[in-house]
């Protein structure tokens, strides 16, 4: 204890001397989210400063082990880092795709040669990746997916079209499944990493009903990709791809939680202040699903680190958290009434309420639909037959 | 949230080998039920529940009790709903004992209550609603103790109870928390009309009529009753709401299993995606309710400031979750589940009890918008 005692007061100073106070601001906007990558432009010489400040210390995956670029903190130590840093409301120094979803699926499926490679350059923000795995035939059926990838002897030779790929135009490289056998469904997937810069490589991105585009379409026209950029066997790749869909779902599930971290921080409500009872009382009962949500949001952590968790149970906080999300997002349209309506101006926050509220509809669509969820908790918890 | 520890979970198996062999249906509620019994549950299992330990969990150690808090109170409670086992564990073990603590009524009754011989009850509501802040039932001072007026209903087993414990105003008016007053009413002091309840269990109206009662039948001070009055309602509805996650549990899983065998259209209807999507739902939502119990029993036993609102958040969803479960769980066993026959039915009745008890889905929400100042 004495020793956790010693690491909380050297971290609480450390952040105290390092956090740039620009950075202990509430995040504000899109903007505000530092991503990294090849192209980035900094919005600030602060967050410039706090991810490079952080990366030198492997902070920005603290429970990376070293040799990759992380923290190699035990995981009460990544615990109380965290504490600390929300102590001060410290920004994340980054944020990532690589970091939530390639980098977990390398550390597990990865060789040597590819985590010494890919994590250090994940870890400083370096390269900023996205990931191919929706395509125009192959949505809630995503193992049927059909984008060629052609075994040319010295080199791989990829072939289709991906879609939804969140941030494809902005990312360095893509981690992609591509058909590598047309022998059997699921064994014919193999899950590939290229340079989004090689030549035929094409994005163009998606308008969304909320008036913004995060999601391209990603055209693949005779990619050539090295041998070497396969993560774990050829033909394997669904394995992979499962494991990191459940870290998706984990991840899109925390979204349910809003803004309010946990108990701490208030409620829809509060924030709302509703004005008519029959909304308020359609508050009121979306703050007791939304704290009985949050609550079991901690255990579900809690069981998940310490393997007493069911492995199908991410698709039921995803299912849980983004229905919770949607519903939250009706509220604050219903509470704002015509003011809520407003798509542009200074007064909106360029009409922010109703462009949210959108967004959250595909919330349960991203990530695996509801359907899909439901359908997993029915076969893999519940058993039932033919799900 | 901290996980269970190995003591937890041990208690729980200790609960629920003992509840799901003998406090299961037929051998206690159909039996009482059937019979006619005047208590509505087995005084006999109630001893049995002393002699397991379970009667003194919320009773200090230094009492002879075991000195544990909330959390082992809900992890027995969740196996007393999904067995729908009839007891007066919540009332007596939980509620009334939690409002006893510290106090000289305690030293009355902990030993009976760690024998499994003593039955008390809680005296709350005076209307249809739960309302404790609006209680009237008058006690006015006279001589050396308090003439009682007024009357209580929905006393869960108050027509077995030793003793009731009865909130009554002292001071101030309807509305006020201020001036109740917490009484150890003794059995037969109040005239008991006894009521059989949807769920076969019993309750009692109470009417007072000019009935004395001494000083020291105060629980704790003279127009500060709300103190022990709220540990017995803090603990009474986290405790309710575990027993209806367990309501809900216990009505899922006869649910799901009727789904992989009962064949229609050549199918098990469990094969059916418009019955296997309501059912995962409704496993999910249950999780969420167990957890809100958990984290509302943890934050009570820590004393934390947010134990109440998350009390509240307990209650109103474990009672809306768990009417989900019943009614899901009746429709989808369908015309076998509106059958006496069928146990499916009774958790329907149970949940709607229990869901009334210590206050409703739509008194506790109304609770969380109060304390989240809307």
């Amino acid at each position: 204890m004495a020793d956790l005692d010693a690491f909380r007061s050297e971290t609480r100073a450390w952040l105290d001397g390092n956090c740039p106070p620009e950075m202990r601001e509430p995040v504000r906007s899109e903007a505000d989210i530092c991503w990294g990558g090849r192209n980035w432009t900094f919005q600030s010489e602060a967050q410039r400063i706090w991810l490079e400040r952080m990366a030198e210390r492997g902070w920005t995956v603290p429970h990376w082990p070293r040799d990759y670029g992380g923290g190699g903190l035990s995981p009460i130590e990544a615990k109380i880092l965290k504490e600390e840093l929300a102590r001060i409301c410290a920004r994340q120094p980054l944020t990532s795709f690589g970091i939530s979803m390639l980098g977990p699926a390398l550390l597990q499926f990865g060789s040597e040669e590819q985590k010494r490679r890919f994590l250090p350059e994940i870890a400083r923000g370096e390269i900023r990746w996205c990931q191919g795995y929706s395509e125009p035939g192959a949505g809630s059926d995503l193992a049927g997916l059909s984008t060629r990838c052609a075994d040319k002897g010295d080199h791989w030779l990829v072939n289709g079209q991906k879609v939804w790929t969140s941030y494809a135009d902005k990312a360095d490289w893509i981690f992609c499944l591509v058909r590598t056998s047309t022998e059997s469904k699921h064994k014919g997937i193999s899950f590939l990493l290229f340079d989004m810069a090689t030549p035929g490589v094409s994005t163009k991105p998606i308008l969304l009903i909320s008036g913004s585009s995060p999601f391209c379409e990603t055209f693949f026209d005779d990619v050539k990709v090295p041998k070497d950029q396969v993560v774990g066997e050829v033909n394997r790749g669904w394995d992979v791809a499962k494991y990191l869909l459940g870290h998706e779902r984990e991840m899109i599930a925390g979204m349910g939680l809003g803004g309010m971290g946990g108990l701490g921080s208030g409620s829809l409500g509060t924030a709302l202040k509703p004005d008519n009872p029959l909304v308020r009382a359609d508050i009121a009962e979306f703050d007791v699903d939304a704290l009985a949500f949050a609550a079991m949001s901690e255990r579900f952590f809690e069981m998940f680190k310490a393997g007493e968790a069911h492995p199908a149970s991410p698709s039921m906080m995803k299912y849980a958290g983004t229905e919770l999300n949607k519903r939250r997002h009706e509220l604050i349209m219903a509470a704002g009434g015509s003011d809520a309506l407003e798509w542009d101006g200074e007064r909106s926050k360029n009409g922010k309420a109703a462009r949210d509220w959108l967004r959250t509809k595909g919330n349960s669509i991203e990530g695996g639909t509801s359907e899909i969820q439901l359908g997993i908790v029915a076969k893999h918890i519940l058993g039932l037959p033919g799900a | 949230m901290a996980l269970l520890t190995d003591d937890q979970k041990m208690l729980r198996e200790t609960a629920s080998s003992f509840l799901a062999g003998e406090g299961a249906i037929s051998k206690q509620l159909r039996r009482w039920r059937d019979t006619g019994c005047t208590d509505g549950f087995g005084t006999d299992l109630w001893k049995q529940f002393g002699e397991l330990g379970l009667t003194g969990i919320c009773i200090p150690q230094e009492q002879g009790g075991l000195g544990l808090g909330t959390v082992e109170a809900a992890l027995v409670l969740e196996e007393i709903g999904r067995n729908l086992t009839p007891s007066p564990f919540l009332t007596t073990a939980v509620a009334a004992a939690r409002a006893m603590e510290g106090t000289a009524h305690g030293e009355r009754w902990f030993p009976g209550i760690l024998s499994g011989e003593t039955v008390l009850a809680l005296a709350v509501d005076e209307s249809r609603r739960h309302a404790p802040e609006q209680t009237a039932l008058a006690a006015e001072r006279r001589g050396n103790g308090f003439l009682l007026n007024g009357a209580k209903q929905f006393v869960v087993h108050g027509n077995s109870a030793d003793m009731i414990l009865t909130v009554a105003r002292t001071a101030g008016s309807p509305g006020e928390l201020d001036g109740l007053t917490l009484f150890a009413v003794p059995k037969g002091t109040a005239e008991v009309e006894s009521v059989n309840l949807t769920d076969s269990s019993k309750a009692a109206r109470l009417k007072f009529e000019n009935v004395e009662l001494d000083a020291d039948a105060v629980v704790g001070e003279v127009d500060g009753g709300w103190g022990p009055l709220s540990r017995a309602l803090n603990a009474g509805r986290v405790g309710s709401a575990a027993e209806l996650v367990g309501v809900a549990a216990g009505a899922s899983t006869m649910t799901v299993e009727y789904l992989k065998q009962r064949k229609q259209f050549g199918k098990l209807i469990g094969e059916f995606q418009a019955l296997q999507h309501r059912a995962a739902h409704l496993y999910g939502e249950i999780e969420i309710a167990r957890a809100a119990a958990l984290k509302a029993a943890e934050l009570l036993d820590a004393g934390n400031d947010k134990a109440e609102l998350m009390t509240h958040v307990a209650k109103a969803k474990a009672a809306a979750v768990s009417k989900l479960a019943v009614q899901e769980g009746v429709q989808m066993h369908g015309g076998i589940g509106m059958t006496d026959e069928h146990d499916i039915g009774l958790y329907m009745k149970r949940e709607v009890v229990l869901g009334e008890l210590f206050g409703d889905t739509y008194f506790h929400r109304n609770r969380v918008a109060e304390l989240s100042g809307y």
